[in-house]
């Protein structure tokens, strides 16, 4: 279950965006020739394809370097330590780095037609469709902060931010929506 | 409503819809469309401005972004007021207030325009550099506090500028800028092939010099009504983004173009929180730039008299805006132009009292013979006279010397390109001869010019040219463009290069006039050709010496005379000149919008941790570390920093305080090879410590100097608990990544940030233990079982807790580390807790005291990028066995073990009430000329009593018992060296 | 702002990266054995080319990862970029 005690950084719900409940996360560091192992033991297979990501019934899996995944724990997955150890016990022996950020980081979802327009007013990044498909995900700046920003339909956005910046970027983006 | 000089139809302006505005208090009546500079002209009003250096009257000269004189205020209120801006691009609107500048008291009576009369032979170029020379130190005093006050361009407003301003990224396939007949064309063709278009204009109007093209059609329609259809099918279209009023002020690498668009300046109520401008940061794979060309005004005697404009200017005023800008004109000619403005003005009846042409007899003037008008060749152009406005012209033709009563002077001297935009991409510029300009040659970027920036200035060839661009750009941008027949042109009277540069043939003694080539700048003939003869050959060494371009209009109409004159006087032609850089911006851009989002609150991130809240709620006074948000002090009842600090520092050594650490950085090192890993990096011993133990690790740079610190607490055999500085976090991760990266690539382990994982509240103080120990389970927290430098995992308020037993007090100490989204909610159930044991929470400055009574270091306080581990007396960290870690060759370098290094000691003042400023220099009584050191932490102890310091002083460690001098304005204070460690050196209060 | 190519990524604008350095500089296997003149080298004396330079960025606000580049100093224009342990590929040098 997503743990309504988890305090969250953010202000609430705008026009176009939507704090989204607590959920568990970890970073997994894993050589190059060790992925297809952990794929294996994880029962999903970790994107190589550079700034993709893949979801699984149980699990995402956000490629954010050559040897960094993000993955993300659906709700209803009980408590992060539950999560965490099952995903140990998954991996065993396979040499790699697993690391609990369930609390680092906070996501929003920012969707709507203006979507991209409201991500434009802080991300470099070239947002339309065919330069930035559906699924496609990467560490970017908006504004002055780090985010993630995974595209998870042709008009809906995943951000995660570290917690201290979020209300930074919520409210660039609520001023995006009153401005852009 | 008509003003006196408005046509009786014509024009862009609706004439249901007057406007009534202002003009230095004074009220008139425009129309809706209007500029503020059409509409003074519409009112016969030319005088608009006092020139920079000699306060000569001044009029409009231009239509558009090349106007250099007409500079006005405009203001909405007391912070709403912009100086500098162009009357020519100025919207009216009703209620607009705007004022002249650079006059005093008013525009008719100017007190300093005695500079002129008086003192105007007495500035020559170079004059400040000449004249401000000496006495030494009379130029801050005395000289540049007069001309500051006497010169300047407008007046910056008081208050803080309440407007919003808005910005985008923005990527286009192809940006096109300058929607004229080239821009419009080359959008045409760009956005037929599928391509993502932005076009974009400074102007509120798209259209550029179609908007005034009369008695023209464009594939046998009316110009005019092309252009209307053109747009509105552009702008129907989903892969086209119009921006009107947005001017391209930037060329950036790698096709980064800056674009300020203008929102609310022209309504009169713009709604409350409504943007005023929106920065574009354009990427574009192709650019096409169609920025037009600028009219070459005439340099003769006394050219800058209200009612002297620019020919084209005069023509634009007529067609755009049915103004005429004046009842009887002259026209100077040095291009053809000159005729069809003739033409044209007749038509709508202005006299026009003669064609004064500089050149030899051309067809043009033949046909306007015959059109029965007075055409004068071969010209001279002695001066003119009137002093509000000009009220005639002499000049010289067939060797008869004629004064030509009149009310307007208009000045055909032939365009040249605007290439001030390729120039920024770095394009390298061409001579053309034949057209007697500079053109585009090779591009730097993904680039190409089109139209009358290029030289093809006839309407057709505009057209066709910018089609071509459009395919162009286009097809490089991996489109494939459609066939799009090209508009073609009739009517429209070629108007080519040629013209004329320089100053214009006269009688007159140019040494002694005042034939202006900068007006905005005051810059003559003169100025130019005196710079020359006196040495400067170089057009770079010409512009600073005269301050030539060097005004708001970055020289858009003098640069190509200035040249002119150069050449002229030295004989050299004008590509031996060279030419000067063109800069951004194009034309000057707002604060507002460049600074965009970042002001104010959101000028940086500012960073809060979970806790932050209720530290706000609860009174305390924050500062800023690195961009984090930390509790300096929590003062009760209107308490001082000084009285709060003391009670705090009392409480915590007494009874037990709590503070929250969060912002330290936290690094999980992972991976079997994590503690060689951890060996190689940190000056410390790795591989022996205990899981469940901590250790105080100290980071060098490579050049050996102390980079970061921070307790590293083992998990288990193949993961490190890492704490760096606040400051430090992102520094130490990235080196260590570094590292791991590019040198130590044969080692499996891997780096995750942890910092905003946790919350971190340490508990410090003799009570720690009593008040924690009711809240954890799965953990003991007695002294044997849980030692100092302890770390386990267990669990607290039923959240996971990482507890370390540390201390950066002295005193006994836990940082208890929960997931941060539960952060505050074990902080508050501690607090409650800790009540009864009579807990209080401090802050920053608080922990500072604290940790200088023990002598514990602060990075960046006592380290500065020079200090080694044992200057600041961590020697006792190194590991001495390892063969090497990150900085240990530069220790053994010869100065790094010199005996005189500045090492860290405490300083105990004579006085004990004195407190030592922080980096204030330290001196030896026995040899006072040099500085020996410098204080690096100096606090009040409450604990002790009395003040204490530390500090980084030369051979520190062999002077324990001396004396030493820290001199102040007031004399020396005296300070005793001491042992760093102020109080509990045995530690016997952290091991409880 | 530059566009660069980062090797895993693609093209990305340079808010993203942070630069690194003259690139190709290893670090000493046994620094101890290295005398002063050779260590003061390796720490401190760099090239300042105008021309082709090969430096050392990290897309860090990205995939996190150090590489190469060729840069053209003179025009900011990159040439190449290339992948940690690869070698510098050869380009015209204009």
């Amino acid at each position: 279950m997503s743990d309504p005690t988890v305090a969250s950084p953010f202000l609430g719900l705008s026009q176009t965006i939507r704090p989204l409940p607590h959920f568990s996360r970890a970073i997994l560091r894993v050589g190059l020739k060790d992925v297809a192992r952990a794929s294996e033991r994880l029962d999903l297979a970790l994107p190589i394809a550079a700034c993709t990501a893949t979801g699984g019934s149980a699990m995402g899996a956000l490629w954010l370097g050559p040897d960094e995944w993000l993955l993300i724990g659906e709700a209803g997955l009980g408590n992060g330590l539950d999560w965490m150890a099952g995903i140990t016990e998954k991996l065993g022996d396979v040499v790699c780095s697993l690391v609990d950020v369930s609390h680092r980081q906070v996501a929003l979802e920012i969707s709507g037609e203006r979507a991209e327009i409201v991500l434009a007013y802080g991300c470099a990044l070239d947002l339309s469709i065919t330069a930035f498909p559906v699924g496609m995900c990467t560490r970017t700046m908006y504004h002055k902060a780090e985010i993630v920003l995974w595209r998870k339909a042709p008009d809906r956005f995943h951000l995660e931010v570290w917690r201290s910046f979020a209300r930074y970027v919520e409210a660039l983006v609520r001023q995006a929506e009153s401005e852009a | 409503m008509t003003s006196s000089f408005r046509t009786a139809s014509g024009g862009r302006v609706d004439r249901d819809r007057p406007v009534n505005f202002t003009f230095d208090g004074k009220a008139y009546v425009g129309l809706h469309g209007d500029t503020l500079a059409s509409a003074l002209l519409a009112n016969g009003v030319h005088l608009v401005g006092r020139s920079f250096k000699y306060h000569r009257p001044r009029g409009i000269v231009g239509s558009g972004a090349d106007e250099p004189n007409a500079l006005v205020g405009v203001r909405r209120d007391a912070a709403r007021y912009t100086p500098n801006l162009l009357a020519t691009q100025v919207e009216l609107y009703d209620g607009l207030a705007a004022v002249s500048q650079n006059r005093y008291p008013s525009l008719e009576y100017d007190c300093m325009a005695v500079n002129d009369t008086l003192l105007g032979r007495f500035i020559p170029a170079g004059f400040y550099y000449k004249t401000f020379m000496w006495p030494k130190g009379a130029w801050d005093k005395l000289y540049e506090p007069r001309i500051r006050k006497a010169a300047g361009l407008g007046v910056a407003p008081t208050a803080p500028d309440p407007d919003v301003y808005t910005q985008r990224y923005a990527h286009a396939d192809i940006l096109v800028i300058g929607a004229g007949p080239a821009g419009i064309a080359a959008a045409q063709q760009a956005a037929a092939s599928g391509a993502r278009v932005i076009l974009a204009d400074d102007r509120p109007a798209m259209g550029g010099s179609l908007l005034a093209a009369a008695d023209t059609t464009v594939d046998g329609e009316d110009a005019r009504a092309w252009l209307r259809g053109s747009l509105a099918a552009l702008a129907a279209l989903s892969n086209v983004t119009m921006l009107p009023r947005t001017i391209a002020f930037g060329y950036y690498p790698h096709n980064w173009i800056g674009l300020a668009e203008k929102l609310t300046d022209h309504l009169p109520y713009p709604a409350s929180g409504q943007p005023r401008e929106r920065l574009w940061q354009v990427r574009a794979r192709q650019v096409v730039i169609a920025a037009g060309s600028i009219e070459r005004p005439l340099v003769f005697p006394d050219n800058d008299r209200p009612g002297i404009m620019l020919a084209d200017a005069a023509r634009t005023y007529l067609q755009e805006y049915g103004v005429m800008v004046g009842r009887k004109a002259v026209i100077v000619a040095a291009h053809d132009s000159a005729y069809r403005v003739a033409h044209e003005l007749r038509a709508a009846g202005i006299e026009i009292a003669a064609i004064v042409d500089i050149r030899s007899p051309v067809p043009a003037a033949q046909s306007a013979r015959d059109a029965g008008l007075r055409v004068l060749c071969d010209a001279k152009v002695e001066g003119t006279r009137g002093r509000l406005r000009v009220s005639a012209i002499t000049i010289t033709a067939d060797g008869k010397r004629e004064t030509l009563a009149c009310d307007t002077v208009l000045m055909a001297g032939g365009f040249t390109p605007s290439v001030h935009l390729f120039s920024q991409s770095r394009g390298k510029l061409v001579w053309d001869e034949a057209i007697q300009a500079y053109l585009p040659g090779e591009s730097g970027e993904a680039e190409r010019s089109a139209g009358a920036c290029r030289g093809r200035f006839a309407l057709s060839e505009a057209l066709a040219d910018g089609a071509e661009a459009g395919r162009s750009a286009a097809r490089d941008a991996g489109f494939s463009p459609m066939d799009l027949p090209i508009p073609s042109a009739q009517g429209a009277r070629a108007c080519g290069g040629g013209g004329h540069i320089g100053a214009v043939p006269t009688g007159a003694d140019l040494s002694r006039a005042k034939a202006f080539v900068d007006w905005q700048n005051d810059v003559t003939a003169r100025d130019i050709a005196l710079a020359a003869r006196e040495g400067f050959l170089s057009i770079e060494h010409v512009k600073r010496y005269t301050t030539t371009g060097m005004a708001t209009d970055q020289g858009k109409l003098s640069n190509i005379n200035a040249l002119g004159i150069v050449s002229n006087v030295t004989g050299r032609s004008i590509p031996e000149i060279g030419l000067t850089t063109f800069r951004a911006p194009y034309t000057p851009v707002t604060f507002g919008t460049l600074a965009g989002k970042a002001r104010g609150d959101l000028f940086d991130p500012m960073r809060v941790t979970a806790i932050h809240d209720w530290a706000a709620e609860h009174g305390a006074v924050f500062e800023d570390v690195g961009n984090w948000k930390r509790a300096r002090y929590f003062p009760r009842h209107g308490e001082d920093m000084h009285a709060a600090v003391g009670r705090e520092c009392l409480q915590v050594r007494n009874q037990v305080g709590i503070f929250d650490a969060s912002t330290l950085g936290k690094i999980e090192v992972v991976g079997p090879d994590a503690a060689e890993f951890m060996n190689r990096f940190y000056v410390n011993a790795w591989l022996k410590l205990g899981v469940g133990r901590c250790r105080y690790g100290v980071l060098l740079r490579e050049d050996g100097f102390v980079l970061d610190d921070g307790v590293v607490g083992r998990l288990a055999p193949d993961r490190f608990h890492v704490t760096t500085t606040t400051g430090g976090a992102a520094r130490v991760l990235a080196m260590m990544e570094d590292y791991l990266q590019t040198e130590w690539s044969d080692l499996k382990v891997w780096l995750t940030s942890t910092t905003e994982q946790w919350s971190v509240i340490a508990v410090q103080g003799p009570k720690a233990r009593a008040v924690l120990a009711p809240l954890v389970t799965g953990i003991d927290l007695s002294a044997e079982a849980f030692p100092h430098m302890s770390i386990a995992d267990a669990q607290i308020c039923g959240v996971p807790m990482r507890l370390m037993r540390v201390s950066f007090t002295g005193e006994l100490g836990f940082e208890v580390n929960v997931p941060s989204g539960h952060g505050r909610m074990v902080w508050e159930a501690i607090w409650e807790c800790g009540r009864s044991n009579g807990m209080l929470a401090y802050g920053t400055e608080t922990m500072h005291v604290l940790r200088a009574e023990k002598g514990f270091i602060i990075i960046g306080q006592e380290t500065d990028g020079t200090v080694t581990p044992d200057d600041a007396g961590l020697g006792w960290a190194i590991g001495k066995a390892k063969p090497d870690f990150v900085g240990k060759r530069s220790l053994a370098r010869p100065a790094m073990i010199a005996p005189d290094r500045k090492q860290l000691v405490g300083l105990l003042t004579h006085d004990a009430a004195t407190v030592l400023e922080e980096g204030a220099q330290i001196t030896d009584p026995l040899d006072p000329r040099a500085a020996i050191g410098h204080v690096t932490s100096a606090y009040h102890s409450v604990a002790l009593g009395r003040s204490i310091a530390l500090a980084l002083v030369r051979g520190g460690r062999a002077r324990m018992g001396h004396t030493l001098h820290v001199p102040m304005p007031d004399g020396a204070i005296t300070a005793e060296v001491v042992q760093p460690v102020f109080l509990d050196p045995e530690g016997a209060r952290i091991h409880v | 702002m530059l566009i660069i190519d980062c090797p895993y990524c693609g093209a990305r604008p340079e808010l993203e990266f942070s630069y690194g350095g003259q690139a190709h500089i290893a670090r000493p296997q046994h620094p101890a054995d290295l005398c002063d003149e050779d260590w003061n080298g390796y720490l401190y004396v760099r090239d300042n080319p105008k021309g082709v330079h090969a430096e050392r960025w990290r897309h860090i606000h990205g995939c996190a990862r150090f590489f190469n580049a060729l840069r053209d100093t003179r025009t900011d224009h990159f040439l190449a970029t290339y992948k940690v342990g690869e070698p510098a590929p050869k380009v015209s040098r204009p």
